[in-house]
């Protein structure tokens, strides 16, 4: 591994070196290493690219990191990766992808991540995407992200996008089955033309079934944001989105909720609120001895923290 | 010390004629602790914020230490030794009450510094260290916070813009303890706008603003009996007080 593609998995997995437990690792479309354990295997696909990661019953405290690399310009790929979490597992997924595009030519990486969690499983998710490199080669990502939560299953998504990506489309479905937790968090910001669009769209479908979806985000300079969130409460349920964005320069941020109740004992909240920063939040920093530029700065990292 | 010079500040208002907020204000702050009291409407949180640098003054002038500053910025006047808590404290997402301490302080701060500083206005520190500035906190925990600030700046001279409004009588009591121990701990100038008696009695000298103008100044002897007798008390309730 090179040290730009030691620097994107820095970035995105916050990992110096191979990771512990379970790993695969992506470089230009290759596998550049994979590491299983008793608990959870890690197969190709065969039929497309991908890979199957098979989480046993049972598995406690254990890690999966699958972070995917791109730095060759040019490298445009689809991968398919299912997620197989066994009855009462509680492990942690790492997944991100880092593209370094240094050419002209555009890189593309769109995900497909399935994950089918048993009753009781518990999963954390994280994920990263991050760009970067100077070529004019355009570096795009479109997550898919399909959320199956048996009973009682949790699930936590915390997914983070904070420089270098062109262009992302992110897409996550959830079907929620009686007693199942989602929470998601995401975190975003856009610079220079970039643009970045994200759906939410969940069905809760089993009784008591609940849902959290929290969305920050930072517009900067002429970028552009969709958020688009659609929640279906189709038993005796909870949900709530909140969609907060500060817009900067010449950006433009949307959000367009859709909340629809299709039984009498579903409850959910949709709150979005986009806006510049205070001026009085620059002010008191300000007054503080921090220059108009600090300011905004420990303003926005503290937003997106 | 603080000088203010012929601090007029003119505005127009929406029929297009010029209402004058300030009017040639002449003060000078070298005391330890003082107070600006008068009525609501009368031109204190401009004065305030027009030494902060948030508000410029339509003509005057305004020395730190026989510095002109009267051009400076809210950052460079800061930087030079003003502080400034806000009436009405500002909520941040994301930020928590060590970040703020911290950016206060200027410089790294270790945890248990950053308790003190909470401890000394009364909050439990581990409670409220990793707390979002946020709409979770009370305009009481707000305000103490704000003070807090203050004291982790410790500057040569720290503006406090009501600091009792919005705070219970409970934790007013423990306010009055905090402020009379900062007369003891900071070195500098304390100037506090305040209407509330207690806090004017542990003033140094009392400046009245009314109107715009400085209507009287002094001593707290000669200025309180005097508030009273000539019917421009600063609130309803000193003057029940006195």
């Amino acid at each position: 591994m090179d040290k730009i593609e030691q620097n994107l998995l820095e970035q995105i997995a916050d990992l110096h070196e191979v990771p512990q437990g379970a790993y695969n690792i992506r470089a230009n479309g290759e596998t550049a290493g994979r590491s299983t354990t008793e608990n959870i295997d890690i197969v190709t696909k065969a039929d497309k690219p991908g890979i199957d990661i098979i989480i046993k019953a049972g598995t406690k405290k254990e890690s999966v990191h699958i972070p995917v690399l791109l730095s060759q310009t040019g490298h445009q790929e689809m991968v398919y990766n299912d997620f197989f979490v066994g009855e009462d597992a509680d492990v942690v997924i790492v997944a991100g992808c880092g593209i370094h595009n240094g050419g002209d030519e555009e890189s593309r990486h769109d995900g497909i991540h399935a994950f089918h969690l048993a009753p009781g499983a518990r999963v954390r998710y994280v994920e990263k995407h991050y760009g970067s490199g100077n070529g004019n080669g355009r570096r795009v990502m479109n997550p898919t992200t399909v959320l199956d939560l048996a009973q009682n299953a949790y699930m936590e998504m915390e997914t983070t996008q904070i420089k270098g990506v062109t262009s992302t489309k992110r897409d996550t479905r959830a079907t929620l089955a009686a007693g199942a937790t989602l929470i998601i968090k995401e975190k975003l910001m856009t610079h220079g033309e970039q643009v970045a669009e994200t759906d939410f769209v969940i069905d809760l479908n089993g009784e008591d079934a609940s849902a959290h979806v929290v969305s920050r985000s930072v517009a900067k300079d002429t970028s552009r944001q969709v958020f688009r969130s659609c929640v279906n409460g189709n038993s005796r349920c909870t949900a709530h989105t909140e969609c907060d964005a500060i817009i900067m320069d010449d950006a433009c941020v949307s959000a367009i909720p859709e909340v629809t109740a299709n039984h009498l004992d579903a409850s959910l909240i949709h709150e979005a609120a986009i806006g510049k920063i205070a001026g009085e939040q620059l002010i008191k920093l300000m007054t503080l001895g921090l220059s108009e530029k600090e300011a905004e700065e420990q303003i926005v990292s503290g937003f997106l923290k | 010390m603080l000088e203010l010079k012929n601090i007029t500040y003119t505005v127009e208002n929406e029929q297009g004629r010029s209402l004058d907020i300030l009017r040639d204000i002449n003060l000078t702050v070298d005391e330890r602790f003082v107070a600006i009291t008068g009525p609501n409407g009368g031109g204190k949180s401009t004065l305030a914020k027009v030494i902060a640098g948030i508000i410029t003054p339509t003509s005057g002038q305004i020395l730190l230490d026989g510095e002109d500053i009267t051009t400076c910025s809210i950052t460079e006047r800061a930087q030079k030794g003003i502080s400034f808590a806000f009436q009405q404290p500002v909520r941040f997402k994301g930020l928590t009450v060590k970040d703020l301490i911290t950016l206060a302080a200027g410089r790294d701060i270790s945890i248990s510094e950053a308790c003190n500083f909470l401890s000394e206005v009364g909050l439990c520190a581990r409670e409220y260290i990793n707390r979002e500035i946020n709409a979770s906190l009370s305009g009481g925990e707000l305000k103490r916070i704000e003070i807090a600030m203050i004291l982790a700046r410790g500057t040569k001279l720290s503006i406090f813009d009501e600091p009792e409004a919005g705070i219970d009588l409970w934790s007013f009591n423990n306010l009055i303890r905090v402020f009379e121990n900062m007369h003891e701990k900071l070195g500098g100038s304390i100037l506090i706008i305040s209407h509330q008696e207690r806090i004017l009695n542990i003033a140094d000298r009392v400046i009245v603003v009314a109107d715009g103008r400085i209507r009287t100044e002094g001593s707290r002897e000669e200025i309180l009996p005097d508030l009273l007798a000539d019917g421009v008390s600063p609130c309803a309730v000193l003057t029940e007080k006195l």
